[in-house]
């Protein structure tokens, strides 16, 4: 095995460990279309940095953290119309960023293909997985208690607008280490399908969370070999795996 | 005796609509306040105010170093997510650094098992429900107690269990409890003083003095059968 390919595997490892266990919160937290809208702002950053002629993922990460501003100081004026302006915002924004793209570029940017890791993109990938991992094991029970009852949260203590926009950012991080796999257009579903899988099997938050990484990874992991076989995008791939254990789960728990 | 809570001109607008105007009382420290009124006359409205949720006008001034706990109408929260009402206590425990043991005895305190709170949340029935969140309300160790309908759906032992719970915790810990209740005769059993809210009048004061059967049909726009002297 060639050290790209054994580099490729720790990256998928990394970010689908770090992509499960937010999608847990992002589940309990009932943000699934947010999330998932949000990942699609990642194509025009990508358009414009080939554009630009600078490295594509900068490009999705700097798109990422403006959606995630932008999503946040929305949800701070009030919940009702998140939802509505996510839908329209990171629509638009998926459409222009079709345009800005074509080809096997656009393909690759909405489907994943991995190409070849430097080692700084390793390194910075590696950390920022790592980053999302620890800040969701340090921060696990305010986001929990915000999501059972942000007014319990508050009477706490809590800064919510602040936890808020720190959850937000590490989503944005989750996708971007994620995207050159999975695609803009499906490395939502990597965050969302794996915990929802979770959440049908498990009966406490240790155990949805254990079930939910072990399932983004085992898809992540099973996908990019079929992928890689097939010599085909690997996201698909990817998807169709976490589908097909949540149907596994869903079918089971329907015969309980 | 030192005021808890001061309240002077406080108003509250949701969405335009003014769902409390210039609403003032004094609370002292150690004091059992019932919060009554009808349906949509602003109670949970002023508890989301005083922990601060939602704006205000006026002024809302608690003292300083006070702890929350509080007991919500409602959760945000589907109830089929695999949540215990275990994991949501020792979250809480964490937060506030408190030692593991202080959830079972949080759990004994309000009277309920440790094995049915290790149940899925969805799982728990609407009494056992409330009595994990006043189990997750008193830890911590709270001066004030804010508790919306802390007894809806619990049983009779419950309630009797709970009122002895915040009994203990205002002779031992000099705290104070902020209570929204629609029982009137349990309110007028332990409050000491007397918040009613209703769409034109309100009321505030010890429940013997403020509880007149005129304030009640004004508050309620009906005849209320209530004697405050017999408590039922």
């Amino acid at each position: 095995m060639s050290t790209t390919v054994i580099e490729s595997a720790i990256m998928l490892v990394a970010a689908s460990a770090a992509a499960g266990l937010l999608g847990s919160f992002v589940v309990l937290r009932r943000m699934v279309l947010a999330a998932d809208a949000l990942s699609h702002v990642a194509l025009p950053g990508i358009g414009l940095a080939l554009l630009l002629n600078i490295n594509p993922l900068a490009g999705a990460m700097f798109a990422l953290l403006a959606g995630t501003l932008l999503i946040w100081g929305i949800e701070r004026r009030g919940r009702l119309s998140t939802e509505t302006i996510v839908g329209v915002v990171f629509s638009a924004a998926l459409a222009l960023g079709s345009l800005m793209t074509s080809g096997d570029e656009l393909i690759h940017a909405l489907l994943g293909r991995p190409t070849e890791l430097a080692r700084w993109e390793l390194a910075i990938g590696l950390g920022a997985a790592a980053g999302v991992i620890v800040f969701l094991t340090i921060r696990r029970d305010q986001i929990l208690v915000s999501i059972v009852s942000r007014d319990i949260a508050r009477s706490m203590g809590i800064q919510l607008a602040w936890l808020d926009l720190q959850f937000m950012l590490a989503f944005a991080v989750t996708v971007g280490i994620g995207i050159r796999y999975l695609g803009v257009l499906l490395m939502g579903s990597l965050v969302i399908i794996p915990a929802a899988t979770a959440k049908l099997v498990a009966s406490s938050l240790r155990r949805m969370m254990f079930v939910s990484v072990s399932v983004a990874v085992l898809s992540t992991v099973v996908g990019a070999f079929i992928g890689a076989a097939l010599g085909r995008e690997t996201g698909p791939p990817i998807v169709l795996v976490a589908a097909t254990l949540f149907l596994v789960a869903l079918l089971r728990k329907a015969k309980r | 005796m030192e005021n808890i809570l001061e309240v002077e001109g406080l108003g509250i607008r949701l969405g335009g609509a003014p769902i409390l105007r210039d609403l003032t009382f004094h609370l002292p420290r150690g004091s059992t306040l019932a919060v009554i009124g009808p349906n949509g006359s602003g109670k949970t409205v002023l508890f989301r105010a005083l922990i601060g949720a939602i704006p205000h006008e006026g002024t809302l001034r608690w003292a300083s170093g006070t702890r929350f706990g509080y007991v919500p109408q409602k959760l945000d929260i589907e109830r089929d997510l695999p949540l215990t009402g275990t994991d949501l206590l020792a979250a809480r425990a964490r937060i506030a650094r408190l030692p593991a043991q202080d959830v079972p005895a949080a759990l004994r305190r309000v009277g309920l098992d440790e094995d049915v709170a290790a149940r899925p949340m969805g799982a728990l029935s609407g009494g056992q429900f409330r009595l994990v969140l006043c189990a997750l309300a008193l830890l911590g160790n709270p001066n004030v107690l804010l508790l919306d309908e802390p007894t809806a759906g619990v049983d009779e032992s419950g309630q009797e269990r709970l009122r002895g719970v915040l009994g203990a915790i205002r002779g031992e810990e000099q705290a104070t409890a902020l209570v929204i209740s629609h029982e009137l005769s349990v309110v007028v059993g332990y409050a000491t003083h007397v918040l009613c809210l209703g769409r034109k009048t309100t009321c505030f004061g010890p429940p013997r003095e403020v509880l007149t059967p005129e304030m009640l049909d004004e508050l309620y726009g009906t005849h209320v059968n209530f004697d405050v002297h017999d408590g039922h």
